[in-house]
């Protein structure tokens, strides 16, 4: 049985995509076979960021309406053969989605697949509540700023009072994954430091994203980050995360202490 | 004098962000983890409240006791005397 992962935030804009493409990519690049399933009905992006916006042909609504079938919607990455996209629909408007037909969706990926990948919508409401409701764990997407870290604070108590585990008593396992992270900033003391943000949201931190120029470039190739520049400091950071997903135990090193001393030694430029 | 304050009040912005994030949340999560009608309570009798004078979400304080037969709603709301003059007059 695959652990079923919601990629949330509450407000938009934070990266929930664009971590859904590289926390997947970097787990199914391990030998995972991993789905990544696109919950924004309306208006799908994680086929964008994949780079297989051209080789959509049926999608989630139409899973659930039953005129394809499951395996005629996924499509396989070309880059990576154990990971896959279920889109989401353009078409549709969210109340397409029915919560029987995005479980029994879920029960059979689960049975597949190591990992399912659901990217959220932004927002609390239904779109939201779907992609969080059959979920085993939650990575909650968090910018260190007032409104994304608010907005995580309700996601949270959604979690932990409308998806299936909750209502089943049992617990859902949550992670916080800080995005656009910028040191020097936090070092001014002009941004949140992820100390405060943990403390507010009490919640394990799964990883620390550097805000980087690369994360926007790999996305403009339509690649995720983790498979087209392994080697930068976000992808790294986002291949770290992903370990840590699996279970691994390892250390978090917030950026300002490595990119410091790092960049200071290499003479490089800060990511 | 007065940069010199200015850089510093530039500098220490995220403590006031951190601390304006935890009063904020303190209240929000307490709210939500009231059962739904005094939520509700809640919220209608401060748009009753408004209509009249402007006060503090932390003015109005709402509880429910629940007994075995009966119930106790508790509505403990604080109207600071400056606030309640002009308003007061305008409806």
């Amino acid at each position: 049985m695959g652990k079923v992962v919601v990629v949330t935030s509450g407000k938009g804009g934070v990266g929930k995509t664009t971590s859904t493409a590289a926390l997947g990519a970097a787990v199914a690049k391990t030998g995972k076979k991993v789905a990544l399933v696109d919950f924004d009905v309306g208006l799908r992006n994680l086929d964008l960021i994949m780079g297989a916006e051209r080789r959509v042909v049926f999608d989630l609504v139409n899973v659930i309406q039953g005129t394809a079938k499951l395996s005629q919607a996924l499509i396989r990455d070309k880059r990576v053969d154990t990971l896959f996209l279920l889109p989401a629909s353009q078409t549709r408007d969210k109340d397409s989605l029915t919560e029987e037909g995005v479980g029994e969706v879920i029960d059979k990926l689960r049975s597949v697949f190591d990992y399912v990948f659901c990217d959220s919508p932004a927002g609390i409401e239904r779109g939201a509540q779907l992609a969080m409701r059959f979920a085993d764990e939650a990575v909650i997407v968090t910018n260190p700023e007032v409104s994304s870290v608010r907005d995580s604070d309700r996601i949270i108590g959604l979690l932990d009072a409308r998806t299936m585990r909750a209502e089943q008593g049992e617990q859902i396992a949550k992670h916080v994954l800080v995005t656009r992270y910028d040191a020097g900033r936090a070092a001014r003391g002009e941004m949140l430091s992820i100390d405060d943000v943990l403390e507010i949201l009490s919640v394990p931190l799964l990883g620390i994203i550097p805000e980087s120029q690369d994360v926007l470039r790999a996305s403009n190739l339509g690649a995720p980050v983790t498979l087209s520049e392994p080697l930068n400091t976000a992808a790294k950071a986002y291949i770290d995360a992903a370990r840590r997903l699996e279970g691994e135990d390892l250390p978090v090193v917030v950026p300002f202490e490595r990119k410091g001393f790092l960049d200071r030694l290499l003479g490089r430029r800060a990511a | 004098m007065m940069n010199v304050f200015d850089l510093f009040k530039r500098r220490s912005s995220a403590p006031v962000a951190r601390e304006r994030l935890q009063v904020l949340l303190a209240y929000e999560r307490r709210n939500r983890s009231q059962p739904d009608l005094v939520s509700i309570l809640r919220e209608e009798i401060m748009a009753v409240i408004a209509k009249h004078v402007q006060i503090d979400q932390d003015y109005l304080q709402v509880s429910m006791d629940r007994g075995e037969t009966m119930s106790t709603l508790e509505i403990d709301i604080q109207i600071p005397n400056k606030s309640a003059v002009p308003m007061a007059i305008a409806g």
